[in-house]
């Protein structure tokens, strides 16, 4: 079977919405340029490129009319890259890079842009037209539940305290602080033209985040809950892009191959505890690739919240000290649609910067999903 | 220079950002200058600073979110071409002579030809400033003296700016800042503060030598009279007891041996005693009055104790409410408070006599129209009546005789006076006043000012009842008066039979025999935010007819309000809305179907039904649903107009500004705001009367709404705010009532368009099966009865 490498990753800064200093840059502009700065950086003939897949969980307003075409417009890319857009919400972006690698291995390609991309200042969380199904909403309401309450339904289902998650907030910003202040996040970062500005930094990370900060903040969801915004992680915006290739194209034209795709899956669970999703996800993937969670040496775990990275972990059996070395996503932030490349890009590059054999990159989905996937090191 | 349109302002603390920012309201565009922070990198970081802190400060110094925009910060160092280059450019800083005399020479050298300069001084005089400076300078000098917050107080005195030059910024002040202008003499003090502060003066001096406690004072001192609430050393804690001391030193730097303010100049230790200790009023750590927290944790209010204060010993006490019956009684007879023997009568009149006649021996010395002086007080310092409005309640002859008792002289103006009046009627009811020269003169407005006031006294209604009047403003043009007073004797304005009955009487009127019909009340003597364009439908007569369970009558009233106010939006004729203050529920449903609306900029709307369990009823869900669904920066689709009047209302949201209005949409785009409160009723009647002019009445226009699928996503947003304790148990209730009407209903689907009036037979549907509710009564009844919403 063709065997399927990352052969790059890239990705904006992330800002928080709003207020960051992305908020007023266009989401297809952004990853435009994510695009065109991770050809230039590897290499990758664009004409070799069969297709762009771009992760969104909102396509629509400035991430609509097939946002990758668009995209592939925007970054100049040959006419015949072609483009999709996907989305499986939080999981799209890891998505494009499943369906990069079937593809591959189906011999329907040999080169594929994995984008994601998600402006939440300029396109909210649940769209502009929200319109639930009534009926759906009447038999089944968690299917629409708020990811902060499926976050609590964890907290308190496994038994994850406040104290036990601002401790693992705090250990995610004081990571992304140490990857800062080190030069680790540099390399990924393309920088971002808004305006006359040039963004290149991340700007959710707390430097001077604390124990006591965290433990003054009121619960964001639920009154009596134990879920808070500081363990929580931020409505961010950012793009990230992964370039996937077959390894025999990767060698032939010389690119720098990070890690090999082992294995992938997704698995559905129960949407009011969404949190848990990676569980289910990674076991089979870990299955499907032969190995258990003790073989891994890397792993990046999305911090959609505290408590459910916290449940994950443990049910998981995974070595805290081996997730998210730079921090995850509570420092860092989670641009829905663009997290997926990022924490697989992510996972590749620490795999061959740190050294060892495995790395899992896995997340969970709003609805009641996980998805992960399985790298080995080349 | 025929118009301002930029404005420099140099001296970025409170008073020279709030000017900036009021100028920005204005529409002008703002440079405002500080100087460089020594060592700082960002050396605009005090202007810049300045700006910001315009975000936080209450009452907010800004109109609407845009006005911000207007602001440039910059720094006196590197900034001064760019100021010289403004229209208009006002010097708010420090109050030495010295550096503003300095600044005036610097600028003198890059100032365009024709700009004018000004200084927001308040005690130093015009001559000080100019001495020795050039004529070509000098003579596009003067003084603007706003008062404190500029946004708010009305009062503007300008000395030394009435020639020719200063035309255009004596009608930017006017028409855009929306300022009574007075031209006041180079005196010290100039009108306002001369009295004013001989008035705080004698209150505190007399207060300490009668023996009064500071509440005492204040309740004689505050209502009775006219005068602010708050009473004296409740004033000076709200604009902080340490502006005083500058303000008295320079009175008694400049004004003669033999001015009466010198022997109520005391220096006393209590004043240097709270500053030094950083008790500076509300600013600052407290004043004479402070709030602290008890044993039980609960804040309790302290006051100082007056008699040691004196002394220079602070110490306070838990404050108490006095009981003096003959305050109250003052409302009905001030006279018997005045001329009583106890401590407060000789405290109310030893403070009132010495400042009326104070007042009255400065003219003509600080001014010769007395109106100005009287116009001063009440924007200056929020005097409800002027010094000669008193003098005229009074009496002047018994001012005169009582003076006596004080040991004081009459002053010439009042023995001139005698009998007589400051203000009366002429042959035709207009009004007159009294002149220095002993005889009368007509009070002449400014042109483009209309005062509702003088037309009542030459006009009888042409149809009233004890609510409302409607009046001839000539030019085929009718005003609507709502005068209605609730049954707790406050003027909220609120619309029941009586009101809207003679609303539609004066529209069968319109259409019988006239052009247009302009909706207009206001209470001039009061600051907006106490005065109610309308707070919405009568709920003591809601309440009685819920107490018998009259279903039928409440619906009916809710079927006539929707039938009157469409009548309204489709009449052949303009209707102009010109709100002043607050326009609550109806009263912004009114306004909502207006032609169109003329505000004054500090008006206060808002649909605020939810506060009371219910839900706007009289077509203000479909009114404001037109307007977002129909603005074309709105995303596409059935749900985001949708979900914006459901936040706005839910909420009950309330504009603090017409500005703001208009970006609630309370208003519309078209609709216009005058920043003059004075020019309001003209400007209304202007615009109905261009309006009538081949006037057409709008089409109606068709809303898409989303159905039950909008009405889930508006209920999933509720429950997230009722998990975090946000949303009470009813407002879950409520807010799901308010989604069912603004989803368009159960049957609704966004490809079949639904008609304003099928959602006002939801807003009625919806708000009967809320009313009927136990929890929405009990919030009327709260509303009603402690005038504090209940949270259920």
């Amino acid at each position: 079977m063709t065997n399927v490498v990352i052969a790059g990753y890239a990705r904006s800064a992330f800002t928080p919405a709003k207020k960051g200093s992305l908020a007023r840059v266009r989401p297809d502009e952004m990853a435009a340029e994510v695009v065109r700065a991770l050809v230039a950086s590897t290499g990758v003939k664009p004409e070799d490129i069969e297709d762009i897949i771009v992760g969104c969980s909102f396509p629509e307003g400035e991430q609509g009319f097939n946002v990758a075409r668009m995209i592939g417009f925007l970054a100049d890319m040959p006419l015949s890259a072609a483009g999709t857009t996907v989305n499986r919400f939080c999981g799209s972006s890891m998505t494009s890079i499943h369906i990069a690698a079937g593809a591959i291995q189906m011999n329907a390609g040999e080169v594929f842009l994995c984008v994601g991309v998600e402006s939440m200042s300029r396109v909210p969380m649940g769209g502009f037209n929200p319109m639930p199904s009534p009926k759906l909403y009447a038999a089944k309401p968690d299917a629409y539940m708020g990811m902060g309450d499926t976050a609590e339904n964890v907290a308190q289902r496994w038994q994850i305290t406040r104290a036990e998650q601002e401790a693992f907030a705090l250990a995610s910003h004081q990571k992304a602080t140490a990857a800062q202040n080190d030069g680790r996040l540099t390399a990924e970062i393309v920088p971002i033209t808004s305006g006359k500005a040039s963004i290149a930094k991340d700007e959710c990370v707390r430097a001077d985040a604390s124990l006591e900060g965290l433990a003054g903040l009121k619960p964001a969801f639920n009154k009596e809950g134990t879920v808070t915004a500081g363990t929580s992680s931020p409505l961010t915006d950012g793009a990230s892009a992964v370039l996937v290739c077959s390894e025999d194209y990767a060698v032939k034209h010389g690119l720098p191959m990070l890690a090999r795709i082992k294995s992938i899956a997704v698995a559905g669970c129960a949407p009011d505890i969404m949190g848990i999703g990676p569980v289910g996800a990674s076991r089979k993937a870990l299955a499907r690739a032969g190995i258990s969670s003790k073989d891994l040496d890397v792993i990046e775990l999305n911090e959609a919240f505290a408590s459910q990275a916290l449940a994950c972990i443990r049910d998981l059996e995974l070595d805290p000290a081996k997730v998210n070395f730079d921090g995850g996503a509570i420092a860092l932030g989670h641009p829905l649609g663009a997290t997926g490349a990022r924490i697989t890009g992510k996972a590749a590059a620490v795999l061959k910067r740190e050294g060892g054999k495995y790395a899992l990159a896995t997340q969970c989905i709003g609805g009641g999903q996980g998805i992960a996937t399985v790298l080995e090191a080349i | 220079m025929s118009e301002i349109k930029t404005v420099a302002v140099i001296g970025a603390g409170v008073m020279g950002a709030s000017i900036a920012a009021h100028a920005a309201n204005a529409g002008a565009q703002v440079l405002l200058l500080d100087i460089v922070k020594p060592g700082a990198n960002n050396r605009n970081a005090i202007a810049e600073g300045a700006i910001e802190g315009l975000k936080k400060m209450d009452p907010a110094p800004l109109m609407g979110s845009r006005a911000i925009r207007n602001i440039k910060p910059g720094n006196v160092e590197d900034d001064l071409a760019a100021a010289g280059q403004c229209d208009w450019i006002v010097e708010a800083v420090i109050e030495r002579l010295d550096i503003k005399q300095a600044l005036y020479t610097k600028l003198d050298s890059v100032r365009k030809p024709g700009s004018v300069v000004s200084s927001n001084t308040s005690t130093i005089p015009l001559a000080e400033l100019t001495a020795g400076l050039p004529e070509s300078f000098t003579r596009d000098f003067c003084i603007t003296h706003f008062f404190n917050p500029p946004r708010y107080m009305r009062l503007l005195e300008i000395v030394g700016g009435s020639a020719a030059p200063f035309a255009a910024l004596q009608k930017f002040a006017d028409e855009k800042l929306g300022k009574t202008v007075i031209n006041c003499n180079d005196t010290p003090g100039f009108i306002a503060n001369r009295i004013g502060t001989y008035w705080i003066q004698t209150a505190v001096v007399l207060a300490i030598e009668l023996g009064l406690e500071v509440e005492e004072a204040d309740a004689v001192m505050g209502k009775p009279m006219g005068f602010p609430s708050t009473g004296i050393f409740g004033l000076m804690d709200l604009v902080g007891i340490d502006l005083g001391p500058h303000v008295n030193a320079s009175l008694a730097r400049l004004l003669p041996k033999s001015d009466a303010f010198h022997a109520m100049n005391r220096a006393d230790a209590m004043i240097p005693a709270l500053i030094a200790q950083g008790y500076t009023g509300n600013k600052g750590k407290g004043g004479f009055y402070r709030s602290t927290r008890g044993p039980d944790g609960k804040r309790a209010k302290l006051a100082l104790k007056l008699a040691e204060a004196a002394t220079g010993q602070l110490d306070w006490r838990p404050a108490v409410k006095p009981d003096i019956p003959l305050v109250k009684e003052a409302r009905k007879d001030l006279k018997k408070l005045l001329a009583s023997d106890s401590k407060y009568g000789a405290y109310a009149w030893g403070v009132l006599g010495r400042v009326l006649a104070y007042t009255a021996s400065l003219v003509p010395e600080i001014a010769t129209d007395i109106a100005d002086i009287d116009a001063a007080m009440r924007l200056g310092y929020t005097w409800k009546f002027g010094p000669f409005e008193l003098i005229d309640k009074l009496g002047a002859d018994w001012v005169a005789a009582n003076l006596a008792r004080l040991n004081l002289e009459i002053p010439p103006i009042l023995q001139k006076l005698g009998k007589g009046s400051f203000y009366r009627p002429d042959a035709t009811g207009a009004l007159e006043q009294f002149t220095i020269a002993g005889g009368y003169a007509p009070i002449k407005r400014p042109a483009g000012i209309l005062v509702l006031e003088d037309i009542k006294r030459v006009q009888k209604p042409l149809l009233g009842n004890k609510a409302a009047s409607v009046w001839d403003l000539g030019d085929g043009v009718l005003c609507f008066e709502n005068h209605a007073i609730a049954p707790d004797g406050q003027p909220r304005r609120m619309l029941d039979g009586d009101v809207l009955g003679i609303l539609e009487k004066a529209m069968a009127l319109v259409a019988k025999s006239h052009k247009a019909l302009v909706l207009y009340n206001d209470d001039p003597r009061e600051m907006p935010n106490n005065v109610n364009f309308s707070q919405g439908a009568n709920l003591v007569s809601a309440m009685m007819a819920i107490s018998i369970r009259l279903w039928g009558k409440i619906e009916s009233s809710i079927k006539d309000g929707q039938k009157l106010y469409t009548a309204m939006r489709y009449a052949p004729f303009p209707i102009v809305g010109a709100p002043v203050g607050r326009a609550l529920g109806g009263g912004c449903e009114m306004l909502m179907h207006c032609s169109a609306v003329q505000a004054y900029a500090e008006s206060y709307i808002g649909l605020v039904e939810v506060g009371v369990g219910l839900i706007p009823g009289w077509g203000g869900c479909a009114s404001l649903l037109t307007r977002w669904q129909y603005d074309k920066n709105m995303p596409k689709g059935p749900m985001p107009a949708v979900a914006k009047v459901f936040e706005i209302v839910s909420q009950a949201t309330v504009s603090r500004s017409a500005a703001e209005a208009i970006e609630l949409k309370f208003l519309s785009p078209t609709d216009g705001i005058t920043m003059n409160r004075d020019r309001l009723l003209a400007d209304a009647k202007a615009r109905a009367l261009a309006m009538a002019a081949n006037y057409t009445p709008p089409e109606t226009l068709p809303l898409t709404l989303p159905g039950p699928s909008g009405r889930v996503a508006l209920s999933m947003a509720v429950e997230g705010f009722h998990k975090r304790g946000i949303a009470t148990d009813h407002d879950v209730t409520v807010s799901g009532a308010l989604a069912e009407v603004l989803s368009g209903g159960p049957n609704a689907d966004h490809l079949t368009p639904v008609s304003e009036s099928e959602v006002m037979d939801l807003e009625r549907g919806a708000f009967m099966s809320l009313i009927r509710t136990k929890e929405s009564q009990a919030r009327i009844k709260s509303i009603l009865t402690t005038g504090k919403p209940l949270r259920n």
